[in-house]
């Protein structure tokens, strides 16, 4: 919509680079443009100025050399499970690599690796309709679509929204495998701050279409609750705990993320009182 | 305190894509008092959506009863009547607009009643007011953010004067400030207007602030009782696959190191109250 009167800034002065094997969590409010940034990844929106590289080639070129570096980039949008359209499961998963002009043998041994990676059956989902799954199955068969793409970029947004804690838990935790087990960079929108807090290894909070703060977790929840408050986000609920405890006189370490490495501290501090 | 919905042995069946019989609801037997804010939580699949479509007759029991201010849901008269007295807002605000102005999608209700023109312009008037988005009266809904859809979608069901509201996970597919506007909404409505709640979440923060908690599992009902009570039974909702407020799940991890903290601490405030001198 440029040069007309609905044209809006969506996201400006954006510099990143981000490094092979980093785990980058993404925040920030709604409308903050942090959909739009991970749209630009992949080449689905084309910046009105500036550049996007993949592995050094600019993905927004022409040829085959901008096709190849598009496709390192997998990318899971929010409730992927509305992007299945397929007769079966198995042909779902396929679609991306029989795309890509694999053969059938090695399309074969991608869906199977690509299921079992998400904890889904071959036996017994490859043939069923994508659309009699429950909605945390369906997400799975979606994202087993992206995997079967063999991306060395894989970015989600928003992965557990809608999902309950065990859902959470699961899909997340598929996520860390991957990233252990592949070297694969990750890239998460996320407003669940725990989730980030707890996987992330670099922070990006974005602010009106800009970004706000980026560096480590840790620190940033440390130090910048009051511009992550500002930014329309919050701290881990964890981390806003251990704040009020601090704030109210005992000596706590409220940089800890996880429950166990709180409850350690505060039994400490409580036993040094 | 009075009743207003009690649902008596209830359970409720279909048939999966395999033919086989699934049962959604098995023997739920709970009353609603007029009032009251329960919420319902429970792991994806225990049945607390299919529970809440019982509760304005939007599904009927399969066995069992649910009556609504004493009227049964399975006597097809009493559908209309039953939909009036209670309204139900959806997780997903996009599917429940109907309109292209959010004032018309506001008078969607009241019109389907057959309620007088002027006094439906009266209602939307009040209902948008009630849940602070009159100044967006005249807006197209698409353009809105999730939180203010779903205080239109709130607006639509007070335009037909309901006494009670079943929210099924309003505040799932919102950011953390629409989740903020979505729940203080709520409350608010409860305090000011007494309007009974019936609040499907999985957010604890959101779980707290009720009079009263169920929790179901598999189709059935587990447990049942304040927030307090329920919360601090830790382990037990880790085990239903339930997540715990943190202060809950300090309190009780404190205990287990054999520090003195009383049992029925579940926000933060109450914690360091007890924790700290």
């Amino acid at each position: 919509m440029a040069k007309t009167p609905y044209e809006q800034t969506a996201i400006k002065n954006i510099n990143i680079e981000i490094k092979h094997g980093e785990f980058v969590g993404i925040i920030g409010h709604t409308g903050s443009g942090k959909s739009t940034l991970l749209q630009h990844l992949n080449g689905l929106l084309k910046p009105t100025t500036g550049l996007v590289t993949v592995d050094g080639q600019d993905i927004n070129l022409k040829g085959t050399e901008a096709q190849k570096a598009k496709r390192k980039v997998g990318m899971v949008f929010q409730y992927p499970e509305h992007q299945l359209f397929e007769e079966t499961v198995y042909d779902d998963i396929a679609f991306g690599p029989r795309n890509m002009g694999i053969g059938e043998e090695e399309v074969a041994a991608r869906v199977r690796k690509a299921m079992d990676f998400v904890g889904l059956g071959f036996d017994e989902f490859a043939q069923r309709t994508p659309f009699q799954l429950s909605g945390g199955q369906m997400r799975r068969v979606a994202i087993g679509g992206v995997i079967a793409l063999e991306p060395a970029y894989l970015i989600l947004d928003e992965p557990s929204a809608g999902l309950d804690p065990r859902g959470r838990d699961e899909i997340f935790g598929q996520i860390i495998k991957m990233y252990k087990n592949t070297g694969i960079t990750v890239v998460l929108v996320s407003h669940n701050m725990e989730d980030v807090a707890r996987m992330a290894n670099r922070l990006i909070v974005m602010h009106n279409g800009e970004i706000s703060l980026d560096g480590s977790p840790i620190e940033i929840f440390r130090d910048c609750q009051t511009q992550l408050e500002a930014a329309g986000v919050n701290v881990p609920p964890l981390t806003l705990l251990m704040n009020k405890l601090k704030q109210s006189g005992l000596a706590v370490d409220h940089t800890v993320v996880t429950m166990d490495a709180a409850v350690e501290s505060v039994v400490t501090a409580i036993r040094r009182s | 305190m009075e009743k207003f919905i009690t649902v008596k042995d209830m359970c409720y069946s279909y048939v999966a894509y395999d033919g086989n019989p699934i049962i959604a609801l098995d023997n739920i037997n709970l009353s609603i008092y007029r009032g009251e804010f329960v919420a319902i939580i429970g792991a994806n699949g225990c049945g607390k959506s299919t529970l809440a479509k019982h509760l304005n007759a939007l599904l009927i029991p399969s066995s069992g009863q649910c009556l609504v201010n004493g009227l049964d849901t399975t006597d097809p008269e009493n559908i209309w009547a039953v939909r009036q007295v209670v309204g139900m807002v959806f997780q997903n605000p996009d599917n429940q607009i109907v309109a292209t102005v959010v004032e018309e999608d506001v008078a969607f209700g009241p019109e389907n009643l057959g309620v007088e023109p002027s006094e439906i312009s009266t209602r939307v008037t009040e209902a948008l007011h009630v849940v602070g988005m009159e100044d967006y009266r005249y807006h197209s809904p698409h353009l809105l953010s999730g939180g203010q859809k779903q205080r239109v979608a709130i607006a639509g069901v007070l335009a037909m004067e309901s006494s009670c509201l079943v929210l099924d996970e309003p505040t799932a597919m919102l950011d953390p400030k629409g989740r903020q506007e979505v729940l203080s909404t709520v409350c608010q409505l409860h305090q000011d207007k007494k309007i009974t709640v019936v609040y499907i979440t999985h957010f604890m923060e959101e779980a707290v602030v009720a009079d009263r908690v169920i929790v179901m599992n598999s189709g059935q009902v587990v447990m049942e009782g304040a927030p307090a009570q329920i919360f601090s039974q830790v382990q037990r909702l880790k085990e239903l696959g339930l997540d715990v407020p943190v202060a809950a799940e300090m309190a009780y991890c404190l205990r287990q190191h054999n520090i003195n903290i009383p049992v029925d601490i579940i926000t933060d405030e109450e914690l360091v109250v007890a924790v700290c001198p």
